[in-house]
């Protein structure tokens, strides 16, 4: 597999922090993988994420190296889709669902509207949203969340992006709704060829279909490698608690049985 | 004796112009000292039911029983004195206390407003209660909002407790929180259970918390209780529709050893 990217010494300063949100972070990323970026609440993983996908808010302090295979970075919007952990506050509310996914297509793929919109009909049908017609009408509060995940997953890839970042894409969804949404972007990522950065603080999702996994703690890169390797053998302690701490219906419970 | 009982209850919102049964006569028990776990996806009802026994919401129809009494008939004073007796751990923490509010005031209110210690013992019982979730007293003059997650949730349940009540209704209550402190608070719950034969009603859509934690699981489902029993019966062999989707979508860790076998530990 080809190298995407090779990150080097990447750290991170937002402004007007003392300390950087990523630090000394060296990580290949291969074209076509699928990488998740595991870690809990401070870890970095979101600001990783957005650096690759050049969203850092101004004056962030960047120091070390990003080198893109091609040279330039990838154009967001266009060589790059971003899913969000919040669906509502990435959809605009005052657009329909027609109106936003066909604007990437239309923005990046140069289609005229009614090119875009038949484009945005065909990508609603792809992720398995009903009535499709009838859902290019239809504004984003009268969806549900899972839906409405569903439409921006259709946004970020109406312009046929190669690389796809999902950032806790599915943690505000219910368990349910949260199997579908990656059954399906894995489905998408297999037919289109993209490679996906898939960011989640949940190590059993991640072991279901990422090929590599790159743990992260307080800003710092852990340890990463091929999923089965890194889980089977964990280099460090702190990938050894996280799999530890990981609660399935198999863990012992910690109340005796009720009687039948 | 049942310590919790409801009977035919019902619940409609006007939404859109459409009419949407949130609860369809939802009948359920919980005894003193053990956990019910709701479980639901988005939208099933749970937190509806919740919020009715919480006296939140009025329902349209049926009825609870609490402590031997009518618990939808109490109202004023009565109903204010009672309510020290069910207390609500919610997800969203921060958005439960008041952002300019210390640690201390936090803990503060309860034991004032239903008068539970008086007030010059105030400042040991609430570094009793901090004590006994865990945190230490020297926190109690920080702000709500410079603690961490999981302290936070932590200050929740010492709240919870300081009324001394008899259940807690713990609404996706650890559901926010990372992992490596998600089983710390499972624990601390399960303790504080046996300690004071505290009854939980855990509403989650995460069967694998409930699991861990509940002595009797219930299965929630466009507003119909559509499944009953212990949690291992209901999570090892789910009958509904509703139960084998929430089982089946709990994500298995699964590791693969290098020569390509496939196992869940």
């Amino acid at each position: 597999m080809s190298t995407l990217c090779e990150i080097r010494d990447l750290s991170v300063t937002y402004h007007d922090q003392p300390n950087p949100a990523v630090g000394h972070v060296t990580l290949d990323i291969e074209a076509g993988g699928r990488l998740a970026i595991i870690g809990e609440s401070g870890s970095g993983k979101s600001t990783l994420a957005r650096t690759l996908a050049g969203l850092l808010p101004p004056r962030t302090r960047v120091t070390g190296e990003i080198q893109w295979t091609g040279g330039t970075p990838p154009r967001p919007g266009r060589d790059l889709g971003f899913v969000f952990q919040d669906p509502s506050s990435s959809l605009n509310p005052v657009l329909t669902i027609g109106e936003q996914v066909a604007e990437g297509a239309r923005q990046h793929l140069g289609l005229g509207w009614k090119q875009a919109l038949a484009r945005t009909q065909e990508m609603l049908e792809r992720v398995r949203i009903a009535q499709a017609d009838r859902m290019l009408r239809a504004f984003p509060h009268q969806l549900s969340g899972g839906q409405r995940q569903r439409v921006a997953i259709a946004a970020a890839l109406a312009a046929k992006p190669k690389i796809l970042i999902a950032d806790e894409a599915t943690s505000a969804l219910d368990v349910v709704v949260q199997a579908e949404i990656v059954a399906l972007l894995d489905d998408l990522v297999r037919d289109a060829q993209m490679t996906l950065i898939f960011i989640t603080h949940d190590i059993a999702l991640a072991s279901g279909f990422a090929d590599r996994v790159a743990i992260f703690k307080d800003g710092r890169l852990v340890e990463a490698g091929p999923t089965a390797s890194v889980l089977a053998a964990p280099a460090q302690g702190y990938t050894r608690t996280l799999l530890q701490s990981h609660l399935d219906l198999t863990s012992p419970p910690l109340v005796e049985e009720a009687a039948t | 004796m049942t310590l919790l009982e409801i009977n035919n209850l019902s619940k409609h919102f006007r939404s859109g112009g459409r009419d949407v049964t949130a609860l369809d006569d939802v009948s359920l028990t919980l005894d003193p000292g053990q956990t019910l776990g709701l479980a639901g996806a988005s939208g099933s009802g749970k937190s509806t039911l919740a919020r009715i026994v919480m006296r939140l919401l009025p329902p349209d129809g049926g009825s609870i029983r609490f402590a031997g009494e009518d618990w939808l008939a109490l109202s004023g004073k009565d109903l204010r004195r009672r309510r020290a007796k069910i207390q609500m751990v919610f997800q969203d923490v921060l958005g439960a206390f008041n952002p300019r509010a210390t640690v201390a005031s936090v803990l503060d209110d309860p034991l004032r407003i239903h008068e539970i210690v008086p007030k010059s013992d105030r400042p040991r019982k609430i570094a009793e209660l901090l004590d006994r979730v865990g945190l230490q007293a020297n926190l109690a003059d920080r702000s709500i909002r410079d603690v961490s997650g999981g302290q936070r949730q932590r200050i929740a349940i010492a709240r919870a407790i300081a009324t001394d009540p008899a259940l807690i209704v713990l609404d996706e209550a650890v559901s926010a929180l990372d992992v490596s402190i998600r089983g710390k608070v499972l624990e601390l719950l399960v303790e504080l259970q046996r300690e004071r034969d505290i009854a939980y009603l855990f509403v989650s859509h995460d069967l694998a918390v409930l699991r861990a934690v509940s002595h009797r699981i219930t299965v929630m489902d466009g507003g119909r209780l559509v499944e009953t029993g212990p949690a291992r019966q209901v999570i090892d062999n789910p009958q509904s529709t509703a139960a084998r989707a929430l089982v089946s979508a709990v994500p298995r860790l699964r590791i693969q050893t290098p020569q390509g076998h496939s196992y869940e530990p």
